[in-house]
């Protein structure tokens, strides 16, 4: 019989589809689609509208998170799996995703001036928290693939949204560097592919732990998923690109950049390496040790030179992730790694976007730093800050002493735990060059605290526009400094429900 | 060696110069539109290594829509915005040409110590069993029962692009 005959005789085995396996994405796709109608079809609906329904979209995705809260299954024959880093990362992606939808609401123009980002940033907010959460729940890697592409696609056009030279610039470097990396992941996901025989986490993870597997092909894969993953987290050496795309993207879509991309970023880092490739720790945990080392160092030596607090947010930014990839070295043998890991992200997810508000906040209040960039975000800016504007400096004091690590506050408990993993897994010489870093952070981010509580303001205090209606950036701001305060205070029942993310399906 | 490994063998001696010589001359001609249609030689070069690597689907795919669509995107692009017109391009960078050629060498070492280490010697997992029933078959019925979650997942990959390109292509001046 012809070929091409005897495979038509062949019945097709419909695939099972499990719905309410992926409710939650589902929900986030429809109202994704629901809102770029709404933005084609009623052009004058106000941001306000928006808004509500992008958080409307998210309170059902949320419901239907905790309705699956204890599914745990593979679905869609090893696409997705429902596990602990599953709805952990869901439950804090969603959570970051509001804080995001009402800092886009107020919008970075000053009262009075037209808004210059377009009604498509809500929609697009929608799909790249889409991608995020399906990266990670992926078990197969090109899933993860294209959940990687969904995310990283809604980003760049995120950053470019406003005609700013500067945003402009940032989307253009963080298109062109991103898609760099993403082919780098694709190569290393055909090795892998090459080596096991299949793209599927589960199956991955079978064949490493085969002896008779090829084991250069799989280990140059694996280095080549490396390099694509510590590029999306923004480890040393692939940080290159990460402050000068969070200096000019605007100061929302940069906070859910820096919140979102990481929780993502680590949860499939976790699944993948400590997850599939956890049987070969010993050839992979140098490399990630050595990035964790460089990027601890490098983003906090970094941070200290710079004078405009974007830019100072985005070199703390990596040296956060150095502090994660620790987790993630400490992981694959040690469980206490997943959970400590996946506590870090969620403490790390607010009190960075909290920061964010607060340069939002400022930036309200006089004339941009330079027209190119439009914001106002210089240190110079925030002298004095805590005479005129209480609030909002004793809000930024909260922010930075928890990403300093100050005990009541979250983030002590975040490194805390992180670094009790890296003991546990005998890496204790990392942590200590964690410590070393965490000192060196305490720097820059107290210094930001004198500039804005010791120094006296300069120029003409009459010359500070009012900062507007802030209702959205308000909510946001109260929100993001409760839970740092909040987490800090009580992080038993968080770290719990972490602990319930240790097991890994694949 | 069998006489089909040996047309393989002839195939590619012929293919692979004639790609890194494309490739060589896409980046190197100032003209932008011999650029475009040095990279269209490269891609059916590209398809004939597909073909040597038994996979007919990619290959197929390759000339329909790299060597087609995308290709004829880009010339109707070079011939709207007019050709002739060289972009000079400045070095923004200092020292990058020296750390690129040093780069560019270390990564040419880096390869060729890999297969000189045997990194490509391996016979591929699956390639007998991805292949059963004919490539293109395999394909089609892995995209719809196997891989239908990716393949779905894929629309709103494109949803998003098209968005995308909508968002920053419509901006007033």
């Amino acid at each position: 019989m012809h070929p091409l005959a005897q495979a038509t005789t062949q019945p097709l085995p419909l695939p099972e589809v499990d719905w309410r396996a992926i409710a939650p994405e589902l929900a986030l796709a429809v109202a994704g689609v629901v809102l770029l109608l709404v933005v084609a079809f009623w052009p004058r609906a106000g941001r306000g509208v928006l808004a509500g329904l992008t958080l409307a979209g998210l309170a059902a995705a949320a419901a239907l998170t905790v309705w699956n809260w204890d599914l745990e299954r593979v679905a869609f024959e090893g696409a997705v799996s429902l596990d602990g880093i599953t709805r952990y990362a869901r439950a804090v992606l969603l959570a970051v995703g509001a804080l995001a939808t009402l800092m886009v609401a107020q919008g970075d123009s000053r009262e009075g001036e037209p808004d210059d980002s377009p009604p498509e940033v809500f929609p697009l907010l929608l799909f790249a928290l889409l991608g995020m959460v399906l990266l990670a729940a992926a078990s197969d890697l090109l899933v993860v693939f294209i959940a990687l592409e969904i995310l990283s696609l809604s980003l760049y056009v995120m950053a470019g949204e406003t005609r700013r030279l500067a945003a402009q610039e940032a989307a253009m470097k963080y298109f062109l560097l991103g898609a760099f990396s993403s082919a780098f992941l694709l190569y290393g996901i055909a090795l892998c592919y090459g080596a096991t025989g299949s793209t599927n986490l589960l199956e991955i993870a079978d064949a490493t732990g085969d002896p008779t597997a090829d084991g250069t092909l799989l280990l140059a894969g694996v280095g080549l998923l490396a390099v694509g993953f510590l590029f999306k987290v923004s480890a040393v050496p692939f940080h290159m690109w990460t402050p000068d795309v969070y200096q000019g993207t605007p100061t929302p879509v940069a906070a859910f950049m820096a919140a979102a991309t990481k929780v993502a970023g680590f949860a499939v880092f976790l699944r993948v390496f400590a997850g599939a490739l956890g049987g070969l720790v010993v050839s992979w945990r140098p490399v990630i040790a050595g990035a964790a080392v460089l990027t601890m160092l490098v983003g906090a030596a970094l941070a200290v030179v710079q004078t405009d607090l974007k830019r100072m947010l985005a070199y703390s930014s990596i040296s956060h992730a150095g502090y994660l990839l620790v987790g993630v070295a400490a992981a694959a043998t040690v469980p206490a790694g997943v959970s400590a890991s996946m506590f870090y992200l969620l403490t790390y997810a607010f009190m960075v976007m909290g920061a964010f508000m607060v340069v939002q906040y400022v930036s309200r209040l006089g004339p941009p730093d330079d027209d190119a960039i439009g914001e106002r975000s210089s240190l110079e800016d925030y002298r004095g800050l805590a005479r005129r504007h209480p609030w909002a400096a004793g809000l930024l004091a909260v922010f930075m002493l928890a990403l300093t690590g100050i005990p009541p506050l979250s983030g002590f408990w975040a490194k805390y735990y992180v670094f009790l993993a890296g003991i546990e897994a005998g890496l204790t010489w990392l942590v200590v060059v964690a410590v070393i870093s965490s000192v060196i952070s305490a720097f820059f981010y107290l210094r930001v605290l004198v500039v804005a509580y010791l120094q006296e303001p300069v120029g003409d205090p009459g010359a500070e526009t009012a900062p507007g209606r802030t209702p959205a950036l308000g909510v946001a701001l109260g929100l993001a400094g409760l839970l740092t305060v909040a987490i800090g205070l009580a992080p038993e029942a968080l770290i719990a429900a972490a602990r319930s993310a240790e097991r890994i399906l694949g | 060696m069998t006489s089909s490994e040996q047309a393989e063998l002839i195939v590619f001696i012929i293919l692979a110069p004639l790609a890194v010589v494309t490739a060589l001359g896409m980046v190197l001609t100032r003209n932008a539109v011999y650029s475009a249609l040095l990279l269209v030689v490269n891609f059916f070069c590209l398809a004939g290594f597909y073909v040597l690597l038994e996979a007919q689907f990619v290959a197929a795919v390759q000339v329909i829509v790299y060597a087609g669509a995308i290709m004829v995107l880009f010339l109707f692009v070079l011939m709207l915005l007019g050709i002739g017109n060289e972009v000079v391009v400045k070095e923004q960078m200092r020292g990058q040409r020296p750390a690129a050629v040093l780069l560019a060498l270390g990564l040419l070492v880096a390869i060729v110590g890999a297969l000189a280490a045997g990194v490509f010697d391996a016979e591929p997992a699956s390639l007998a069993a991805a292949n059963e029933g004919g490539n293109v078959e395999a394909i089609g019925r892995i995209l719809f029962t196997r891989y239908t979650f990716a393949f779905e997942t894929a629309g709103i990959l494109l949803v998003v692009a098209a968005v995308g390109a909508l968002v920053l292509g419509k901006r007033q001046p």
